[in-house]
Order: C-alpha cells, then sequence, then structure tokens
C-alpha cells in the first residue's frame, strides 16, 4: 500500500523537520483516519467503569463512537455504535446498564454481546433472507484488558497488545499501579470531554516529554496550585523527583515518556503538606512500594504518550487522556482520572481535588497548553506558513539505546522522542507491515522491548 | 425554618420586592466587578467557606435525571468543585501577567436574569440567609476570533454581611455535556 502524499518529504525526522501540513491538512486528517486509527491499539476505558453484567460505556476510537459494554456473562466487547440496519447510533446515553441495545430508528435490538436480537416484522419482511447471526453489531477484532484498562484495535492482524506496548509497559505501570507497588488497583473517579480547536498531535506530542515548554506554565509555578500549595509552596507539583535523574524515553513503537530514575536510597519527601493524613498514606505507600519492588521501585513517572493518542500523567495528577481526533483542527479530548480504588476516602478527596484544579479546561495547568495548541494550529493554517516546516532539532543524536532504562534514553529534554513518533506515524501513513510499525528493523530497541 | 418561595404567591409584600430588588443589585454588581476584571473586589464578595461547583452534565435514560444527569458537588470530577482558597488561586494566576490562556484577558459580559428568590432565612423582614436562583448567559471573546457563549442555570446561597451579602454557594448548571469551549478559564 502506498500513499499520494509525500509523506517523506513532509516528515524528515534525520534533520529534524516535520511540515505543518500533517498538523492542518485535511488530506493528511484522513489518511489518519484511514490508515493509523484503523490499525494502532487505542484506549477505549477502564473496567471500573463497567464492572457488573450489561454495564455499558459509550467511547470513541478515532472519529467514531463505541461501546464498551460487559455481556450478560462478564465478557468484555467494544462494539461500533451504529445500526447495522440503517446506521442510528444504538446508544445515545454515555453509560448505564441494559440488556438490550435498541435502535431508535427501526427497532432492531442487540444483546449486551452484541448479537442482532429484535427486528421488528421479521417473519413478514425477512424470513429467509436476512440470517440475524450475520447481522451482529461490527465488533473489534482485537481487544485486551492490562491491569483494568481495555484497548482495542481495528485490524485482525494487529500484534498483541502487550508486543505493541513493548518496553514502554514499564512506565504504563507506574501509572496502573496502586501507589503502593501492588499491580493495578485503579479506578476511574470521572471523565472530562471537551472539544478543543487544536490538531490532536499537538497534544499527543505535549506528553511525549516536551518537558522543554515548561516556561508556558510560569503562572502556576509562580502562585502554587501543587498538592501543598495551601502550605504556600510554590510550584504545580510536589517536589518528589529531587536527586532524581531524568529521562526522556522513547520505543519503537512509537510510545515515549519523561520518567525519573531514583537514587537507590532516596527518602520519601513530604508530599501533600496541608493533609497529614494523606500525607501519611503517601509515605507508607512510598515505603511499601520499595520493600515489594526493590531496585524496580527507582522508576517513577512524569507523562507519557502511548502511540498515537492515549497520554498519561504519572503521579500529580494521575489518569490517562484520550487525545481524538475530531478534525484537522479540532481534538476531542478525554480524560480518565485515576485513584487507587483502595485509597482511603479522604486520599480520594484530595486527589480529586487537585486533579480538577490542574488538569482539563477548568485546570489552571493545562488551560495555558490549550491556548498554545489553538494558537499553533491556526497560526500553522496559512498558505506561506504552510511552506515552512516546525524544529524538532532539539538533542539531536543525544540518547543512549537500553542505557540506564531499556528504550532509547536521553538525559536532557530532547525531540527524540517525537522524532521517533514521527518515523513510526510516518509508517503508518505509508501503509507499512506490522513488523515495520513495531520497529523490528531496530535491533537494539528490539531487545529493549524484550 | 425560612420562607420557602418556590411557587411564586400570587401577591408579595413591599418587604418581599425590596429585598428582591437588594439582592439583584448585588448579583448585578457583583457582575460588573467581574466583567470589569476587578477580581480581587470580586473575591471579596466570596465568603470564607465557599463552595462553588459546575457538574459535568451526563446523557442518561429517561428516569434518571434526578439521580445521574449531574456529577455532585463532594464525589468525583466535575468542572468545579472548589473553595475560596482555589478562587484565589485562579485570580492570583490571572495577575501574573504570564497566565496565557487569559493573557491577554479575555473580554466577558455576564448576563444574570430570571432572578427569584427561592428561601429566605429567618423571614423577609430579617433576611440573613437567602437562596436566590437565576439565569446566566456569559459571552466571552478572546484575543480577535475566539469566542464562548455559556449559559445556564445559577443558584447562589447569600449571607447577610453588614449593609451587603456574601456568597457562601454557588452551583452552576451548564447547558452542555462535551464543554464546547476549549476553556473555562473564566469565572460564572
Amino acid at each position: 500500500m502506498t500513499s499520494p502524499l509525500p509523506i517523506d518529504q513532509m516528515i524528515d525526522v534525520e534533520r529534524g523537520m516535520i511540515s505543518r501540513e500533517i498538523f492542518v491538512s485535511p488530506d493528511f486528517y484522513r489518511e489518519e483516519l484511514e490508515k493509523l486509527f484503523t490499525r494502532a491499539w487505542l484506549f477505549v476505558g477502564h473496567e471500573s467503569q463497567i464492572p457488573m453484567p450489561g454495564d455499558f460505556f459509550v467511547s470513541r476510537m478515532g472519529e467514531e463512537s463505541v461501546i464498551l459494554c460487559r455481556d450478560s456473562r462478564g465478557a468484555v466487547h467494544v462494539f461500533l455504535n451504529s445500526c447495522r440496519h440503517r446506521g442510528m447510533k444504538v446508544c445515545r446515553y454515555e453509560q448505564g446498564n441494559t440488556s438490550l441495545f435498541v435502535c431508535p430508528y427501526h427497532s432492531w435490538s442487540y444483546t449486551t454481546d452484541g448479537k442482532l436480537q429484535g427486528v421488528p416484522l421479521y417473519r413478514v419482511m425477512y424470513e429467509g433472507t436476512l440470517n440475524r447471526a450475520e447481522w451482529s453489531l461490527i465488533e473489534v477484532p482485537k481487544l485486551h484488558i492490562y491491569k483494568g484498562t481495555v484497548w482495542a484495535s481495528w485490524d485482525p492482524d494487529a500484534p498483541n497488545f502487550m508486543t505493541y506496548l513493548g518496553g514502554a509497559v514499564d512506565h504504563l505501570d507506574q501509572v496502573l499501579d496502586c501507589r503502593d507497588g501492588r499491580p493495578g488497583g485503579s479506578e476511574v473517579i470521572g471523565v472530562h470531554k471537551w472539544l478543543l480547536p487544536s490538531n490532536w498531535k499537538f497534544a499527543a506530542e505535549n506528553f511525549l516529554g516536551d518537558t522543554y515548554h515548561n516556561p508556558s506554565h510560569r503562572s502556576v509555578d509562580i502562585i502554587g496550585i501543587g498538592p501543598s500549595g495551601q502550605r504556600g509552596q510554590s510550584g504545580r507539583r510536589d517536589n518528589e523527583y529531587t536527586n532524581g535523574q531524568h529521562v526522556w524515553v522513547g520505543f519503537p513503537q512509537g510510545h515515549g515518556m519523561h520518567s525519573v530514575l531514583m537514587p537507590e536510597q532516596s527518602k520519601y519527601s513530604s508530599s501533600y503538606a496541608h493533609y497529614p493524613i494523606v500525607d501519611e498514606y503517601f509515605r507508607h505507600c512510598f515505603e511499601e512500594r520499595r520493600r515489594r519492588l526493590g531496585g524496580k521501585a527507582r522508576l517513577l513517572p512524569f507523562t507519557g504518550n502511548l502511540f498515537p493518542n492515549t497520554a498519561y500523567h504519572g503521579r500529580q495528577p494521575r489518569g490517562l487522556c484520550v487525545w481524538h481526533p475530531h478534525s484537522p483542527t479540532e481534538t476531542e479530548a478525554w480524560r480518565f482520572f485515576l485513584v487507587d480504588a483502595d485509597a482511603p476516602a479522604e486520599v480520594k478527596d484530595v486527589l480529586r481535588h487537585f486533579y480538577m484544579r490542574y488538569s482539563g479546561p477548568a485546570g489552571m495547568t493545562e488551560q495555558d497548553d490549550m491556548e498554545n495548541w489553538l494558537y499553533a494550529t491556526k497560526a500553522s493554517t496559512g498558505t506561506i506558513a504552510r511552506r515552512y516546516p516546525f524544529n524538532y532539532q532539539a538533542s539531536m543524536g543525544e540518547y543512549k539505546t537500553n542505557d540506564p532504562v531499556p528504550g532509547d534514553v536521553s538525559l536532557q529534554i530532547t525531540d527524540q522522542t517525537p522524532r521517533n513518533y514521527y518515523r513510526v506515524y510516518a509508517r503508518y501513513l505509508k501503509g507499512d507491515n506490522w513488523d515495520s510499525l513495531l520497529g523490528r528493523d531496530r535491533p537494539h530497541a528490539q531487545q529493549a522491548a524484550e | 425554618m425560612g420562607q420557602t418561595m418556590e411557587r411564586p404567591a400570587a401577591r408579595r409584600g413591599l418587604a418581599w420586592y425590596e429585598l428582591k430588588q437588594e439582592i439583584e443589585e448585588f448579583l448585578y454588581h457583583e457582575a460588573d466587578l467581574l466583567d470589569q476584571r476587578q477580581f480581587k473586589e470580586w473575591l471579596d464578595l466570596l465568603a470564607e467557606d465557599l463552595v462553588y461547583f459546575m457538574p459535568i452534565r451526563r446523557n442518561v435514560k429517561f428516569g434518571q435525571h434526578a439521580d445521574k444527569e449531574n456529577t455532585r458537588q463532594g464525589e468525583g470530577i466535575s468542572w468545579f468543585d472548589e473553595d475560596k482558597w482555589t478562587l484565589g488561586k485562579r485570580v492570583e494566576q490571572i495577575l501574573t501577567g504570564v497566565h496565557y490562556a487569559e493573557e491577554p484577558l479575555s473580554r466577558v459580559t455576564h448576563m444574570v436574569s430570571n432572578v427569584r428568590l427561592l428561601e429566605v432565612a429567618p423571614s423577609v423582614d430579617d433576611p440573613r440567609e437567602v437562596t436566590v436562583g437565576c439565569r446566566f448567559l456569559v459571552y466571552q471573546n478572546r484575543v480577535e476570533y475566539e469566542t464562548a457563549t455559556f449559559v445556564g442555570r445559577r443558584t447562589d446561597w447569600l449571607r447577610r454581611a453588614g449593609d451587603s451579602w456574601l456568597i457562601a454557594r454557588r452551583e452552576l448548571i451548564l447547558e452542555q455535556n462535551v464543554l464546547l469551549a476549549k476553556n473555562l478559564s473564566i469565572f460564572f
């Protein structure tokens, strides 16, 4: 498969130049929907949103509405939210519990495992012609649940999710695992959904480890909105990572993140200082986590983006954000906020307040990001602007492979993670095979992923 | 117990009209402070124990609206569920001059209408606490072309403070599901 677009000219990661066209052009956008969002593994939701049989949560994959559903026997499915008959959405509630999805248009109805059950006037109109078994809701061929998070791909040939995730799993674990190191155990406490007039990749890229954009958050850093802000501490987070080695890591599947490798003997540094119970809880978690994980406890997360559009904040705040494509110049953002399901109520309460003042359209930190992404998109749509590529030359070549952690690792702020991301992105748009999309031609990286 | 006025009586006494007028003047004054960007003065109208709440509204099945349509104050994630400290931080942030989502400052007009006194305690003749409902239409325009319109319902719990009022609790019902504005960087 080839692309009609001059992809290699537009995405020149060797020289660190990427055309603005990929951020504004309807042609590129269409290619993304056709060739990227139909193949990559996408985040759909979290098991905590559908704990009981019949529970559903309506989500998105790319531009399209999908239903995440637990069927009456407990199995999890993801269906395209569109009736097989004439396409009407079979569910327009955001979440709930049901035994049937009944299409409002002609009343075809589907069971929670997607099977077409009810067809009005079946005997009169369809007997002998319509085989119900062939007209189930369209279901994703690939689905994987990892530590509560549900992921899906529309490509039946997609590799399994863990292969797709590769070495990024070490970092994702720091988001999904309990704060005390027990595996998994998170729950979603709420979802923000909002529309921003920006290309989706600006947002995704921001989480690849663009620590360079810190100056745009000067206002919150000055006034102090962090978990210890009520004690007069400046900054937007607690200083949990003092003496840590910051690492910016890329993986051959396109994932990238900014994490921190703490010293062997690091001590708990007080956090949530205004709330003694919460501070004490996190001290306990810190010590318990080190006891459980040993040397592995050294790795702590900042931000990351799992290819293509699932970003995360790892600790302060903590959650997953999907940057859904909405149009070439619009993104529909869905942020899922996470806490440990068994955390004490007071801890959850302090966390949710911090999350709300930090993140999303009402979040004091993220508002400034949105302003950047909007006007970066707007100012790149012009005929003249589009002749000039963006610069991705930061820290060219400044990285080592699998040192001191797996992956391509930079010890300074870098454009290596976005260069890597767009290298993979170009491969999707060219319709490459999965060996290429997984970066299997890159031997060192391959080793890291195993 | 105060006097509840969810259903308007056919006729009201003069004291009631005077109080309603006073409350309306207060709400218009408050809106004007925001539109005039007198944020610190606006903060002075908020009680120290303020609750400022804007739920996220969800698409739910008929019959589930009372239970499930709006996220709840005190649990989970909403657009706003905050206190005076946080609102003070929002004001401080604007005043740094480098809060780029409000730098340059948005142009904002708050329209307040459909003002109704919902509850007065202990009585209309001695109003110390008043619950007042209204509709808001907030128009925001920023930089050149960026415009957002926020329409919804508001309930305020006001507390008498000398010859003026303090806002002790504000609940804002914004008539949107997916937020159609990129930011909620203004006050409601």
